[in-house]
């Protein structure tokens, strides 16, 4: 069964995601319009500026349609601001966003584009290390007990799964190593054969 | 763990993508910006249409004015330095920029060579009038193209000229073969790798944005149907009549460019826009595109 990803297109990386996910023989869409979402298997939120994907998600309405793509457990893979996106508080009084995963996030934690990086991190649930790249990334400070940590980057929480969410500070859309959109696309699958899957 | 690598530097301008990023002269106008969803904003001491009516000599910014924005606002905050002014770049960087425009709205500091952008962390933003130069631009170091278009303008023309002829060039050199590449990198006078990036690829290395001369909602979703990466407004939001109305209605027409009702809906309305000069009116120095190659 081919599994259908959208990769929410209001602002932000969204070929990059394309390209990552098709490489492993997914299919990936841009996803412009809520009445998209029921075609999906899984979504992508990508990187770009959270203050401006947030307001076009409020205004066009995918803050509840997304909830309820979730409530329907299919799952989400928010990257850099949309790991923001997807936190329930977000550190220096920002209103969150969907509000779905039970953390703490801090933007621009790393500080400006000028100490923007790259590093080789280890990843749980991936079998090497995987190119992580920083720009001008949010960390997550703290989560809830049914969040469970996959990555640390120098003491500070960097990649979290939460059920059927998942998110990361970093870009892996922006390398070309697959790994973590095929751990994605595993959790689609799965999702999808349980009965929660796109028709 | 490296900072200020290629991918760093390109990548965030891949963060920009389909984003709008809004010139602005104070705090409150950044967080004007902000607020209406543009991605970054550009600190300056004049909008380009203010530089032109001022006449002489304009430079970097006051440090102390792009300070004071980038406190303001928690997206990205780009600068300008003079074309050839590796002084003035080095002091955004100090300052902690988050990307610097070498730009010919300010008075060119070198008529012959631009800054060597591989020696700063910081990525660069370059203008543009033709493929050749974009690649210039980016042997040079450049993470991100704009098209030069005619800044302070409020007329599109140009940038349009700009962005069309970068277009028809990419889809020529895409058709090639090997010998008609080698002979095309002399005739633009660009090196041969980055010439046969594009033919593989059908695009630049790095993000290409349209600037100079965007005004109105559909002028920002017409840039993006010519296949823009995403938009500079410059003197066109806060020399309009309604400078937040028209920072929302813009960035909303940059992502739904493709939606004519929704383009219809958010420009209703939105008072006069900045009021434009037709560009056979400008000659010699005026013409801020001419003044790098």
């Amino acid at each position: 069964m081919t599994i259908h990803i959208g990769v929410l297109a209001l602002q932000g990386a969204v070929e990059e995601h394309i390209r990552s996910l098709r490489r492993i023989g997914a299919e990936a869409v841009p996803v412009k319009r809520v009445e998209q979402l029921g075609e999906l298997h899984g979504l992508v939120i990508p990187g770009g500026e959270s203050t401006t994907i947030g307001k076009l998600m409020r205004k066009y309405g995918f803050i509840e349609a997304i909830r309820r793509f979730a409530a329907d457990g299919k799952p989400i893979f928010g990257t850099c601001a949309g790991l923001i996106v997807l936190a329930k508080r977000i550190e220096g009084g920002e209103e969150p966003h969907l509000g779905l995963m039970d953390m703490t996030v801090v933007r621009n934690a790393f500080g400006r584009q000028r100490e923007s990086f790259e590093t080789d991190l280890e990843v749980a649930g991936i079998d090497r290390p995987i190119r992580a790249v920083f720009i001008r990334a949010p960390l997550i400070k703290e989560v809830g007990p049914g969040v469970e940590v996959l990555s640390v980057y120098r003491g500070e929480i960097v990649a979290a799964r939460q059920g059927r969410l998942l998110a990361c500070s970093f870009h892996p859309e922006l390398t070309d190593d697959s790994a973590l959109h095929a751990y994605f696309v595993a959790m689609a699958e799965e999702a999808a054969a349980s009965g929660s899957g796109a028709k | 763990m490296e900072t200020g690598t290629t991918r760093v530097k390109r990548g965030m301008a891949e963060m920009q993508k389909g984003g709008v990023i809004m010139d602005v002269m104070n705090a409150e106008q950044a967080r004007i910006a902000e607020a209406a969803g543009a991605v970054a904003v550009m600190a300056l001491e004049r909008v380009p249409a203010d530089i032109r009516a001022a006449g002489g000599v304009a430079r970097m910014a006051d440090p102390a004015l792009i300070e004071e924005i980038m406190k303001a606002v928690s997206i990205p905050v780009m600068a300008k330095a003079r074309i050839g002014h590796y002084v003035e770049a080095k002091v955004l960087e100090a300052i902690g920029v988050d990307y610097i425009d070498e730009s010919e709205v300010l008075t060119p500091a070198d008529e012959v060579y631009h800054i060597d952008k591989h020696q700063f962390t910081v990525p660069f933003v370059c203008g543009a009038k033709d493929l050749g130069e974009a690649l210039r631009r980016i042997q040079e170091g450049a993470s991100m193209i704009r098209t030069k278009g005619e800044p302070g303008t409020g007329n599109i023309v140009e940038a349009v000229r700009h962005m069309r002829l970068i277009m028809s060039q990419i889809r020529k050199v895409q058709n090639m073969s090997k010998d008609e590449l080698y002979n095309e990198a002399k005739v633009l006078g660009v090196p041969y790798d980055l010439l046969l990036y594009v033919h593989e690829n059908g695009k630049l290395p790095v993000v290409n944005f349209a600037a100079g001369g965007v005004a109105t909602p559909a002028d920002a979703a017409l840039m993006m149907h010519l296949g823009a990466d995403g938009v500079f407004v410059g003197s066109g939001i806060f020399k309009s009549e309604n400078p937040e109305k028209y920072a929302r209605a813009i960035v909303e027409a940059t992502t739904h460019y493709e939606d004519y009702d929704l383009i219809a809906r958010v420009s209703r309305n939105l008072g006069a826009p900045m009021r434009g000069i037709e560009i056979s009116q400008l000659t010699g120095f005026d013409r801020m595109q001419d003044r790098s190659v």
